[in-house]
């Protein structure tokens, strides 16, 4: 049995010896190297671009602006060109590509593209950008196509607006008597990936488009460009090397749109576009920001009663998968919370900073952050333990979610054994808030978590299965290896269901659009449920025609036959078998006759019973299955210095089932990290223009070793049915609800409410100072 | 990626070096000595500087001592951090070069590098600035051995082509008692928000800042002020921050009153740390 | 004079992995262009070219380097290695035993670390671990599979 131990991931060794290739180590004499020109302001008119001086650079091949295609492009709303057409919107926008032999060639000749601009009022977040004298990013928003559920508000800043309308708001205050109301903000921030975007691609004159790019999302760039550059889904080959973290930051179409007229420029030629490190913190798409309110009422016992929340998102300069953002805080914006009646707005909104796309969590890391801030304050207003408080309102089957999605015990993991099992991971019982020697404080914060599978609704996935004539299968997929490991995990339910060793299952690295299955993208921690459920359905496949090849030769009926351990074998007798390897493609008598055909293996998983959201109410089922959990952070708080270390922090997720222990561990525990990083110090720092101050490492700052906490990870194992084994995604969970328990923990120990991010001491200083 | 070019030597000797820098100077190419190089490389792929020539001093014997010699500790400028902290031959000096930057590039940042860069944090600098030590510097008019208060402290002052050779402290000043506290923002691995070293000296308390200002500096109006027991310690702090020399800064680090609240914290832990040490 | 690409190049020698291998480079090509650009060897990686993150570092003369902080031309005469010139190390397998990479890019840097503490530092403590290995990002794991294969290694050299 493979299904839940910690088998390594089957890459590791390419990974440590340096031979694991990502889309930057492909490299040849043929390509060209392309090398963008970024905006210096945030909003300004574009009055010209020079690029004489660079196009007269030996060794230039092109040199292209927006004006070369100037087409709006976008995965749900087209607002954003490849290169800035007339205006630009945000500091680190590219406004050109300079295409050289060299890359060397390229950025001396990018030094010398002169653009004149004239400035236009910076919109510099959300709140600003919806007064009503504010300046327009987007003066043409009625204008743009729209491909999806958005609802753009033309002549305001407003890119899409997400309502939740549920039960009687009325009736919920009155049933209320306490109410607490918060207001949360944090600015945009970045994925910070270790490896940098990067895109080649070939136009080739067959008509054929080669694009080789670091990706979550290979599938939807054949849609996008037949969309945006009339270039037929068939001719397009989206090949997707090794991916060195995404986090919802590589799922959007971006440098390969470039790369791609680029391409064209030259003559078809592949051009590589590499971004450097302040490319891609502040030119691609980034982590969205946040300006929310929260308002809360419960009964004296602490029932929650109503909920009304507004969710202002600071989008940037374009939507991009923001408006989806947008959407997904909605429709879980209580939390993982029974609460009857809810009012929630979520607004999209267009300012003038580099613009957001996914960020692992996909919203809900940031609902969380407010929402689990908010429940914190009303356990101290009910004067009730804020584990207890928590505890009490846990979402259950047989409730529903915000948009109405009715709930039992598959599509909703059990949140009470995860806030049992914390509690003792936690020591919850020592106490909340301990006070060491010195000026040191130890304080405990809480957070509650859920996020549904949320995917488009045309979702699905594929895999194929063919064999070696050794026996061993080979497994193609369509998930990206973006360092979840999701070929280890494809690798284990194959070879369980085979009844074989993990170590004989080969499953294709890469994808290549050409030939591997589709799967819908490589986001929402969806690849293990939906991907694991078509390898399971390929294996069925697999197994009855293996079962069918030997039945003929064995003559034996095939519904008496098992298959495992490299054979396929009568189950009343097991001595009669034949090797796999023996019948994989048909059998060969001794005499050189044949039966049987060469086994092919194909399985299939379609997303059913989702459907649209309600556009006025929010009604409707957005996800296949809620995945929730109970998280905890421990500080230790210095009072005088306002400096703190973070001490431990927990997660308990209902993980369904656990299909490889080291993976997914990696997956919370470092999921964790990378919330605890943000929710402490990571934000893009504007001047007063809405030039990014920190768009470097050396300055936007990361969490490193030793600066961690230890982490505690356990799960609860509630089956989704539907999921392969009964496993749920669990990918973003980790990182969810480390904000706000960090904030949580802190505001005790610091004794003030911490509302914003991130968390410096300077901030906590700042708030400690305004109390006095 | 460095965009533009340059000529890159490596001289063997001082008057090479220098001879080098003249060279390339009168033709146009505005060189630089280049030890560790991690600052010119950075710079260089954003162009913030521009060179046409390098001239690396690795190569010169001169730069590469360090050594304890008839009461004198002398140190080559193209000695790493590293082994500056390993050698530990000057434990403040050690102590402070310790968390300068990240392991791996303490490897490569030289002290020369650390003391005549652009960063203003020069935080190597304080140090020497403590023991009244002497820097030997290379010009055209060969060497010459000067107070490094005199062309170090508050900036650089270097005449057009000098090269800094080493630095020579007085053997007494590194047993001294000392303190070293480097603040920053929030993590380890950054500049310093407030760095204060102190020097336990026979006649008092001897201080020096980095990160507060634009400027790695020592004040003898600051070190009157903090050695003047007629007032409680925590009121001399107040005057020294009053009397603090330069503007304190106000960036993407730290606001000015946070800054200075961390430097009234820091000043009262090193005052005490140094009070404590008097014997 | 505008970016022509005729800057001058430079032969050299570099001696990577015990092997001699010679490019023809500019002066301002920093070693991590070079091993990845000329000699092919693509394990070092440009996370930021900045000194910040550590994906690019190597070893020089023993001692583990930022690539992207060193000009090649420097290099010459040292002794480089790389990712590529480990095989079968208690680090390598350590890392894979303990899940201490998932996206593998910041991988050879880390292990690059690693390795020449084991080497140097063999009875290194929880202190030294974290100097050394702060200089280094990783965006995937929690840091903590990293400790424990680095001190899985310390103890079996122990």
């Amino acid at each position: 049995m493979t299904i839940g131990e910690a088998v390594p991931r089957i890459e590791s060794k390419d990974k440590v010896t340096g031979f694991a290739r990502y889309a930057n180590d492909t490299q040849s004499p043929g390509l060209l190297h392309g090398w963008l020109v970024l905006s210096p302001v945030s909003h300004a008119q574009i009055l010209s671009i020079d690029i004489s001086q660079a196009l007269a650079v030996r060794g230039v091949q092109a040199v292209i602006t927006g004006q070369y295609f100037p087409v709006l492009t976008g995965g749900v709303l087209a607002d954003r060109p490849p290169l800035a057409v007339n205006k630009v919107r945000y500091f680190g926008e590219p406004i050109a590509v300079v295409v050289a032999e060299t890359e060397h060639i390229a950025k001396r000749a990018a030094e010398l593209v002169r653009a004149e601009y004239r400035p236009l009022a910076y919109v510099s977040s959300p709140s600003q950008a919806l007064k009503p004298d504010s300046a327009l990013v987007h003066e043409d928003l009625g204008s743009y196509r729209k491909y999806g559920d958005v609802y753009p508000e033309p002549g305001t800043n407003v890119g899409n607006r997400v309502k939740i309308r549920k039960g009687d708001m009325r009736s919920g205050w009155a049933a209320g008597e306490f109410v607490v109301e918060g207001a949360y903000a944090f600015n945009t921030s970045d994925h910070g990936a270790m490896e940098p975007r990067c895109a080649i691609v070939e136009a080739m004159p067959s008509g054929l488009v080669e694009v080789r790019t670091s990706t979550q999302d290979p599938y939807n760039i054949k849609r996008l460009f037949q969309r945006f550059f009339q270039v037929d889904q068939s001719k397009v080959a989206v090949k997707v090397p090794f991916v060195g973290g995404g986090f919802g930051g590589k799922g959007s179409c971006q440098l390969e749109y470039i790369a791609y007229l680029a391409s064209t420029a030259c003559g078809g030629r592949p051009v590589k576009l590499n971004n450097i490190r302040e490319t891609d913190l502040v030119g691609s798409p980034c982590h969205i920001g946040l300006e929310a309110k929260v308002k809360l009422a419960a009964t004296r016992e602490g029932k929650l009663t109503a909920g009304e929340i507004t969710f202002l998102f600071d989008n940037g300069g374009y939507t991009d998968e923001g408006a989806l953002v947008t959407q997904a805080a909605a429709v879980d914006c209580t939390g993982p919370y029974r609460i009857d009646n809810v009012w929630c707005d979520a607004l999209s909104v267009y300012t003038n900073h580099p613009y957001a796309t996914a960020f692992r969590g996909f919203g809900h890391t940031e609902a969380m952050f407010c929402v689990e801030r908010t429940m914190d304050l009303l356990a101290k207003k009910l004067r009730m333990d804020p584990m207890e408080l928590r505890y009490l309102n846990a979402i259950k089957a047989g409730d529903t979610s915000p948009t109405q999605a009715p709930f039992d015990s598959s599509n909703l993991g059990d949140l009470t054994k995860c806030i049992d099992k914390l509690k003792s991971l936690i020591r919850w019982d020592e106490g909340q808030r301990i006070v060491l020697d010195g000026h040191k404080v130890r304080a405990i914060g809480l957070a509650c978590i859920w996020k549904t599978s949320g995917s488009a609704v045309d979702t699905g996935s594929g895999a194929t299965i063919t064999f070696n004539h050794d026996g061993t299968p080979n497994l193609s997929i369509g998930s990206v290896e973006i360092g979840q490991g999701n070929r280890t995990v494809m690798a284990q339910i194959l070879a369980e269901r085979m009844n074989m060793p993990v170590r004989l299952v080969h499953v294709k690295m890469d994808v290549d659009t050409q030939i591997t299955p589709e799967h819908w993208k490589t986001v929402a921690s969806s690849s293990t449920t939906m991907v694991g459920r078509a390898v399971l359905d390929a294996a069925e496949d697999v197994i009855a025609q293996l079962k069918r090849n030997a039945a003929i030769v064995l003559g034996r009926l095939p519904e008496t036959l098992e298959v495992g351990h490299g054979k396929v074998y009568a189950n009343d007798d097991p001595s009669v078998s034949l090797e796999i390897g023996a019948i994989a493609s048909g059998y060969m008598y001794p005499d050189g006759s044949a039966s049987g055909e060469p086994v092919i293996g194909r399985g299939r998983y379609r997303v059913h019973r989702q459907s649209r959201l309600d556009p006025e109410t929010g009604r409707g089922i957005p996800g296949l299955q809620w995945t929730v959990g109970a998280e905890a952070v421990e500080v230790e708080f210095d009072t005088r210095e306002c400096t703190y270390r973070i001490v431990k922090a927990a997660s308990v997720i209902d993980a369904g089932k656990v299909i490889n222990e080291g993976t997914a561990r990696g997956q919370v525990a470092g999921g964790m990290n990378m919330g605890l990083s943000f929710a402490s110090r990571e934000a893009f720092l504007f001047d007063a223009k809405g030039a990014v101050l920190n768009p470097q490492l050396r300055s936007y700052k990361m969490i490193r070793f030793g600066e961690n906490p230890i982490y505690l990870v356990d799960f609860v194992e509630t089956p989704f049915l539907e999921g392969p084994y009964g496993a749920r995604g669990i990918g973003e969970h980790g990182t969810i609800g480390m904000p706000a328990a960090l904030a949580n923990a802190l505001s005790v120990a610091a004794e003030v409410e911490l509302n914003e991010l991130p968390l410096t001491p300077e901030l906590i200083w700042r708030n400690r100072e305004a109390r006095g | 990626m460095i965009s533009f070019d340059f000529q890159y030597e490596r001289p063997e000797s001082i008057e090479e070096a220098v001879q080098a820098f003249q060279r390339a100077d009168s033709a146009g190419l505005e060189p630089i000595y280049y030890s560790g190089g991690t600052e010119i490389i950075s710079m260089a792929r954003l162009n913030l500087l521009r060179t046409g020539a390098v001239i690396d001093i690795k190569g010169i014997p001169e730069c590469n001592v360090m050594a304890v010699r008839q009461d004198r500790f002398v140190i080559g400028s193209a000695i790493t951090l590293t082994n500056v902290v390993e050698a530990n031959l000057y434990p403040l000096l050690s102590e402070t070069s310790r968390n300068v930057a990240d392991f791996t590039n303490r490897n490569k940042i030289t002290i020369g590098g650390n003391l005549c860069g652009k960063f203003y944090y020069r935080e190597a600098l304080l140090p020497f600035l403590l023991a009244d030590s002497q820097v030997v510097l290379a010009g055209a008019g060969g060497l010459r051995q000067v107070p490094i208060d005199l062309v170090m402290n508050g900036e650089p002052r270097l005449e057009k082509g000098e090269l800094l050779v080493q630095i020579i402290s007085e053997a007494r000043y590194l047993a001294l008692p000392f303190i070293t506290v480097k603040k920053t923002k929030q993590e380890k691995i950054d500049y310093p928000i407030v760095r204060v070293t102190g020097l336990r000296a026979a006649e008092g308390i001897r201080m020096a800042f980095s990160g507060v200002s634009e400027a790695a500096f020592r004040s003898r109006e600051l070190e009157e002020v903090l050695n003047d027991t007629a007032l409680p310690v925590q009121e001399r702090i107040e005057v020294a921050i009053r009397r603090w020399p330069y503007p304190i800064l106000n960036d993407i680090l730290s606001s000015a009153a946070y800054r200075t609240f961390v430097l009234r914290n820091t000043l009262t832990d090193a005052m005490e740390a140094l009070e404590r040490r008097r014997l | 004079m505008n970016g022509h690409p005729g800057s001058v190049k430079f032969e050299i020698e570099l001696l990577v992995n015990d092997k001699s291998h010679h490019a023809a480079i500019r002066a301002a090509d920093t070693l991590l262009r070079v091993l990845r650009e000329h000699l092919g060897l693509t394990g070092a990686k440009a996370g930021c070219e900045n000194g910040d993150c550590g994906a690019c570092t190597v070893h020089v003369d023993g001692v583990p380097i930022k690539s992207c902080m060193m000009l090649a031309i420097e290099a010459r005469g040292s002794r480089i290695a790389t990712i590529e010139g480990l095989r079968n190390t208690p680090i390598q397998q350590a890392f894979v035993d303990h899940f201490a990479f998932q996206c593998g890019f910041c991988t050879p840097g880390f292990i690059m670390v690693c390795h020449a503490l084991a080497e140097h530092r063999p009875k290194a403590g929880d202190d030294v671990i974290q100097e050394w290995l702060q200089s280094n990002i990783c965006r995937c794991t929690s840091y903590e599979e990293i400790g424990a294969a680095i001190k899985s290694v310390l103890r079996w050299q122990g």
